[in-house]
C-alpha cells in the first residue's frame, strides 16, 4: 500500500486565533500559557497550542504526581529498565526479559465502555512490543460501582466484551485479574490493563537513541478524527452529562493491531530499526516528541504524507488524533525497502512522513505550509510541575464492638453470605469471556491459583503474575493500605512458588487539586516505597490516573499492584486445588483483626476500624519460608489469607477441589474471617516438614466445609454474577 | 512425516498446534503464509485456529478465498488428511468440504472453558488410538461455533458417521449444551473421513505439565496414521 494521495486544504479553512481564552478551553492554565509565549517569543498557532496542551496535560507530563514519584525504589540488580519507557524490563535469566506495564483507561471506559476498555488492552499490548517483545499475558483490574446502580450492569457487560474482543483476537491470553465493587465508583469506574511480553535480553528496543539525517516512518492504521484531545479529556473530572464526549473516544481494530504486532517483531528481528514509540495518548503529537527529545534532536514532518482515513484533515487534527495502532519507527538511513516489504506482507498502511535534523525543534508541514515550529526540550523537560498543597486524611472511625458478633447461623451462615458477596463472588461470568490458554503455556488461568503462571516457550521455567490493591485499605489508611497492596501482590506470588521480582503500579486518585486527596497520593507513595524496599520489589513502570471524580465526588483510592516474578519449575507451582487427607495448617500467625475487614461491611455493614498492620520483616520471613516448602514439595496447595480471612480461603480452596474439609478452631469471627496480613493457608501431606510455626486448622477431604456443602457453596459463589447480570438479583 | 500449518493473517492457534504435532511426532510442522500458492506433497494439512482478517465479515469467510487455499482443497478432494480447528473450522464450512455451518454461540458471548468431548465416530487418519464412547477433556475459545445443519443432511451425516464429537458430561453419559450446537455436535468428518473440522482446542490439551494431556491419544493416533 502507499502514502496518501496528495490532498488539498480544505477551502476557507483558517485555524483559529489562539488567545488566552482558548487556552484555557484547552486545559491550559493561565501561568503555563505565559510561559508558552515566553519560550516561543510569538503567540501560538493552533497547532502549537493544541501540541503544549496535550503535552503539558497531567495525562502526558506526570505535572502533579513527579515530584512523589520519585521516592518510588526503581532498581536492582535484575532490573534493565526502569520507569521512562514504554514499559519496565527486567532479567528473568537465560537471556531472557520481561517487559511490562499497567495503564488505565478509566474515562474512556466510562463513556464508551466497549471502545474504552478494548483500545485500552490495545495500548498496553503497544507499550509492550514496541519494545522488542512478544506480549504472552494480559491482566486486568476493574472496579465498579454499586451494583444497584443502574449504569453497572451495562458497564460491566461493555468492558468485559471490549477486553476480551481485543485480547483473545490479538491472540494474547489473558490470565488474571481482579474486579471490585463499590459506590464510590459509580460515576467513575476503573479499567486498569496490563501486559507482560518476553524479549532477548540483547533485542530490545527504545525510543531513544534517534539521531540526525534518518528516516521517520509511519506504520498501522489510518489517521481518522477519532479521540482527539483524549489525554486533555482524560486529566479533567467529570460532571453529569459527559458521556457527551464520546467522540474523543477511539475505536479499536484488534485484526490490525495483530498485523502490527507481526510486522514489528519481524522488523526487529532485522537491523533497520533505530528506535520506535506506539502512538498512543496524544497520538503523533508525543510520539514525535518522544523520540526528539530522548534522542536530542528534532524532526521534521510532512503532514500530507501520513495515511488519512478522512478527506480534508488539516494539521491540529492530525498530531492529536488518537487513532489507535499506529507506530512511529526511525529507521537506518537506506533500509526503508527492506522495511516496507515486511509491512506489505502484513498488508500495513505505511509511509516515509519526515526524517530527524538537527536542530532541535518540531516543524510540521503540510498543503504547502509550515503549521508549527516549536523548540522540542521544553515541550518535555519544561511541563509544568507542582508541589500541591497536602492534608492529613481523617482517621477511620474506630470498630464498633459488635462486629465480632457471629450471626445466629454460626460460621457456617457468615461463610455463605461472604462467598456470595460481589467482591469475593466468582468472576467466572467475566473470565469466561477471556482466552486464558492461548499460545498454549498457561499453567494457572484465573481462578487456578493465586496468581497466574505462563510458561515460558520451551522451558519449564514460568512467569508469575498477579494485580492487586483494596481500595477500602487504602480509603482508611492511605500509607498501610498501599504498603498493603504491594504485600499482597508479592505474598499471591510467593503463594504459587514464584519468586517476585517487580512491579508496576496504577495510581488511580481522585482530584490532585484537593489537599486531601494529594495527601492520599503521597502517603501511598510513600507505603509503597517502604514496602518496595523491604521486599526487594522494585518498581519499573507504571501509569498515574488522577481527576477520578464525578460531580466533586473521588473515586476510592486504588493505587493497583502488577507483579510479576519467576518461578524455575512450573511442575512444581502450588495452586489452590488441594487431595482428600491432606492437613491444613495457618501459617504466619492467627490474631483476628476485623477492622475494615469484609465480615465487618457484609455481615454487620461497617466500613471502619483500622486496617490490619502489615510488619513487612514478618511479611519476608513468612513468604521465604513458604516459597522454599513449595519447592520443596512439602506445600502441596495454598492461598494466601486476603478478603474474608482464613474460612474465605478454605473454602476458595475448596471449591477447587471438589473436596471438603473437616476443621477444628474457636467459634470465634476473628479467627475465621480476621484478615491480618502476612499469612497463607497451606495443604501438605508432611506436616512435619513444615517449617514455620503452624496452626493446624483441620484435614482435607468429604464434601462441606463448617456443615456446608462445598457444592452450595459453589452454587452461592459462581451464581451471583451471572444472576446479576441476567437482572436476576 | 511432513505437516503443513497455514497461518494467515489473524491466525493465533498456529503455535498450540506446532507444538502440539511436535510433541506427538517429534517433527515440527511447517508453517506456510497464506499467501504461497504451493503445497508440496504435505502427510498432513491444519487449518489453525485464530481470528483471520480479524473475523470482520463472517468467520473464516475471506481466508477460504485466501491464495493458498485453492491448493488445500485440491489435495483435501484428493485425500491428504485436512484437520481444522476453530477458525480454521469456520474457514473450513465456507469452502464446503464439510456440511453445516457455524453461528454466533446462543449466548451471543465469546466462550472460554473446558468441556468434554465423546468420540462419536472413529476415523483411521484421527482417531486410531481412540475408541468410539471415548472422552477427553478439552478446551473451548469461540464466539461462533455453534453448528447448524438441515434436518435431512443431520440424519445422512449420523447414517454415514460424520458426526466426529460431541459435547458431553464428564462420564460421557449425556450430551451438554456449550454453544447451541444441533445435538451437542463439536466436530464433523466429510464422507471419507479424511477431513475433521472441530471447534474445540485438542492442541491445548497435549502437555501435562500444565494440567492437561487428555487429547495426546488423539494426536498419537494422527501421528500413527500418517507415519503408516
Amino acid at each position: 500500500m502507499t502514502a496518501a494521495t496528495a490532498q488539498k486544504l480544505p477551502e476557507k479553512f483558517r485555524e483559529p486565533d489562539v488567545t488566552p481564552e482558548l487556552a484555557a478551553e484547552f486545559g491550559v492554565k493561565a501561568d503555563e500559557y505565559a510561559r508558552i509565549l515566553e519560550i516561543l517569543g510569538r503567540t501560538p498557532t493552533y497547532t502549537e497550542l493544541g501540541i503544549f496542551s496535550v503535552m503539558w496535560s497531567e495525562h502526558c507530563s506526570y505535572k502533579s504526581s513527579r515530584a512523589h514519584l520519585s521516592r518510588l525504589p526503581t532498581k536492582a540488580p535484575w532490573v534493565i529498565q526502569g520507569p521512562g519507557e514504554g514499559a519496565g524490563v527486567i532479567d528473568i535469566g537465560d537471556g531472557q526479559a520481561a517487559i511490562f506495564k499497567m495503564e488505565s483507561h478509566n474515562h474512556p471506559s466510562y463513556i464508551e465502555p466497549y471502545q474504552g476498555a478494548a483500545t485500552g488492552v490495545g495500548g498496553i499490548l503497544r507499550d509492550v512490543f514496541t519494545m522488542g517483545a512478544r506480549p504472552v499475558a494480559n491482566l486486568n483490574a476493574l472496579r465498579f460501582g454499586d451494583p444497584s446502580h443502574p449504569k453497572t450492569r451495562q458497564l460491566i457487560a461493555g468492558v468485559v466484551k471490549g477486553i476480551g474482543d481485543y485480547g483473545n483476537s490479538v491472540g494474547v491470553p489473558t490470565v488474571g485479574g481482579e474486579t471490585n465493587f463499590h459506590p464510590a465508583y459509580n460515576g467513575n469506574i476503573l479499567v486498569n490493563a496490563m501486559t507482560v511480553g518476553v524479549a532477548d535480553t540483547d533485542k530490545i528496543f527504545y525510543s531513544r537513541g534517534a539521531s540526525v539525517g534518518q528516516p521517520v516512518v509511519y506504520v498501522g492504521s489510518k489517521t481518522g478524527r477519532d479521540g482527539i484531545h483524549g489525554a486533555t479529556m482524560s486529566s479533567a473530572e467529570f460532571t453529569e452529562g459527559d458521556e457527551d464526549q464520546r467522540p474523543t473516544v477511539q475505536v479499536g481494530d484488534p485484526f490490525t493491531e495483530k498485523l502490527l504486532l507481526e510486522a514489528c517483531l519481524e522488523l526487529m528481528k532485522t537491523d533497520c530499526i533505530v528506535s520506535l514509540q506506539d502512538m498512543g495518548a496524544a497520538g503523533l503529537t508525543s510520539s514525535s516528541v518522544e523520540i526528539a527529545a530522548k534522542g536530542e534532536i528534532g524532526l521534521v514532518m510532512d503532514l500530507d504524507k501520513v495515511p488519512m482515513r478522512e478527506t480534508g484533515m488539516v494539521p491540529y487534527e492530525i498530531m492529536l488524533s488518537e487513532s489507535q495502532e499506529r507506530m512511529l519507527v526511525i529507521l537506518k538511513p537506506g533500509r526503508e525497502a527492506e522495511a516496507n516489504a515486511i509491512f506489505e506482507k502484513w498488508d500495513l498502511d505505511y509511509a516515509t512522513i519526515g526524517h530527524t535534523v538537527e536542530r532541535r525543534y518540531l516543524t510540521l508541514n503540510m498543503y504547502g505550509r509550515t503549521w508549527c515550529d516549536i523548540p522540542v526540550p521544553p515541550l518535555v523537560d519544561e511541563a509544568p510541575k507542582y508541589r500541591r498543597p497536602t492534608a492529613a486524611a481523617a482517621k477511620p472511625a474506630p470498630l464498633d464492638a459488635k462486629a465480632s458478633q457471629l450471626p445466629a447461623g454460626g460460621l457456617g451462615e457468615a461463610l455463605e453470605k461472604l462467598i456470595g458477596c460481589p467482591d469475593t463472588a466468582s468472576k467466572k461470568w467475566i473470565y469466561e469471556q477471556y482466552d486464558p490458554l492461548v499460545r498454549g503455556e498457561t499453567k494457572a488461568g484465573p481462578g487456578q491459583a493465586d496468581a497466574a503462571i505462563v510458561r515460558l516457550e520451551g522451558k519449564q521455567k514460568a512467569l508469575v503474575m498477579s494485580s492487586d490493591c483494596t481500595p477500602r485499605y487504602v480509603q482508611a489508611n492511605a500509607r498501610m493500605g498501599a504498603m498493603q497492596a504491594v504485600a499482597e501482590s508479592w505474598r499471591n506470588i510467593t503463594a504459587v512458588g514464584g519468586k517476585p521480582l517487580a512491579i508496576t503500579n496504577n495510581l488511580n486518585f481522585g482530584n490532585p487539586e484537593k489537599p486531601e486527596i494529594m495527601g492520599q497520593f503521597s502517603d501511598a507513595i510513600d507505603g509503597m516505597a517502604e514496602a518496595c524496599k523491604a521486599l526487594d520489589y522494585p518498581v519499573v513502570s507504571g501509569n498515574v490516573s488522577l481527576y477520578n471524580e464525578t460531580n466533586g465526588k473521588a473515586i476510592l483510592p486504588t493505587p493497583v499492584i502488577g507483579g510479576v516474578g519467576i518461578i524455575d519449575d512450573a511442575r512444581k507451582a502450588a495452586m489452590l486445588n488441594f487431595k482428600p487427607g491432606m492437613t491444613l495448617m495457618l501459617v504466619g500467625g492467627a490474631c483476628g483483626h476485623l477492622g475494615q475487614s469484609l465480615f465487618a461491611r457484609e455481615i454487620h455493614g461497617l466500613e471502619t476500624g483500622e486496617v490490619p498492620a502489615v510488619d513487612l520483616q514478618h511479611e519476608k520471613k513468612t513468604g521465604d519460608a513458604v516459597r522454599a516448602m513449595i519447592d520443596a514439595g512439602t506445600i502441596r496447595a495454598c492461598h494466601d489469607v486476603s478478603d474474608g480471612g482464613v474460612l474465605v480461603a478454605i473454602a476458595e480452596m475448596a471449591m477447587a477441589s471438589d473436596y471438603g474439609a473437616d476443621l477444628e478452631g474457636p467459634q470465634d469471627a476473628g479467627f475465621w474471617f480476621g484478615e491480618d496480613q502476612g499469612r497463607y493457608v497451606i495443604a501438605t501431606d508432611n506436616p512435619e516438614g513444615v517449617t514455620l510455626p503452624a496452626i493446624i486448622l483441620g484435614t482435607t477431604g468429604g464434601d462441606s466445609i463448617m456443615g456446608v456443602k462445598v457444592e452450595k457453596l459453589r452454587a452461592i459463589n459462581e451464581n451471583w454474577l451471572p444472576d446479576y447480570m441476567n437482572g436476576k438479583n | 512425516m511432513k505437516s503443513v500449518v497455514v497461518v494467515f493473517p489473524g491466525s493465533n492457534r498456529e503455535k498450540d498446534m506446532a507444538d502440539a504435532l511436535e510433541r506427538a511426532s517429534g517433527h515440527r510442522p511447517q508453517l506456510l503464509w497464506h499467501k504461497e500458492t504451493e503445497l508440496g506433497k504435505p502427510d498432513l494439512m491444519v487449518l489453525p485456529g485464530g481470528f483471520s482478517y480479524g473475523d470482520y465479515l463472517r468467520c473464516g469467510a475471506i481466508a477460504a478465498h485466501s491464495p493458498i487455499m485453492k491448493e488445500v482443497i485440491r489435495l483435501a478432494k484428493a485425500g491428504t488428511p485436512l484437520l481444522a480447528v476453530c477458525n480454521g473450522f469456520q474457514m473450513l464450512v465456507e469452502t464446503r468440504l464439510v456440511p453445516g455451518a457455524l453461528l454466533r454461540n446462543a449466548s451471543l458471548k465469546f466462550i472460554c472453558k473446558q468441556t468434554h468431548l465423546r468420540l462419536e465416530s472413529e476415523s483411521k487418519t484421527f482417531t486410531g488410538k481412540m475408541k468410539t464412547g471415548d472422552v477427553i477433556h478439552v478446551p473451548v475459545a469461540h464466539g461462533e461455533g455453534n453448528y447448524v445443519v438441515t434436518p435431512d443432511m443431520l440424519k445422512s451425516m449420523n447414517d454415514n458417521g460424520q458426526v466426529a464429537f460431541r459435547y458431553c458430561g464428564r462420564d460421557g453419559r449425556e450430551l451438554v449444551d456449550i454453544n447451541g450446537s444441533v445435538d451437542s455436535i463439536a466436530g464433523v468428518y466429510n464422507e471419507t473421513k479424511t477431513i475433521l473440522g472441530m471447534m474445540p482446542h485438542p492442541e491445548d490439551a497435549t502437555d501435562a505439565t500444565l494440567g492437561n494431556d487428555s487429547a495426546k491419544p488423539f494426536f498419537d493416533g494422527i501421528v500413527t496414521a500418517i507415519a503408516r
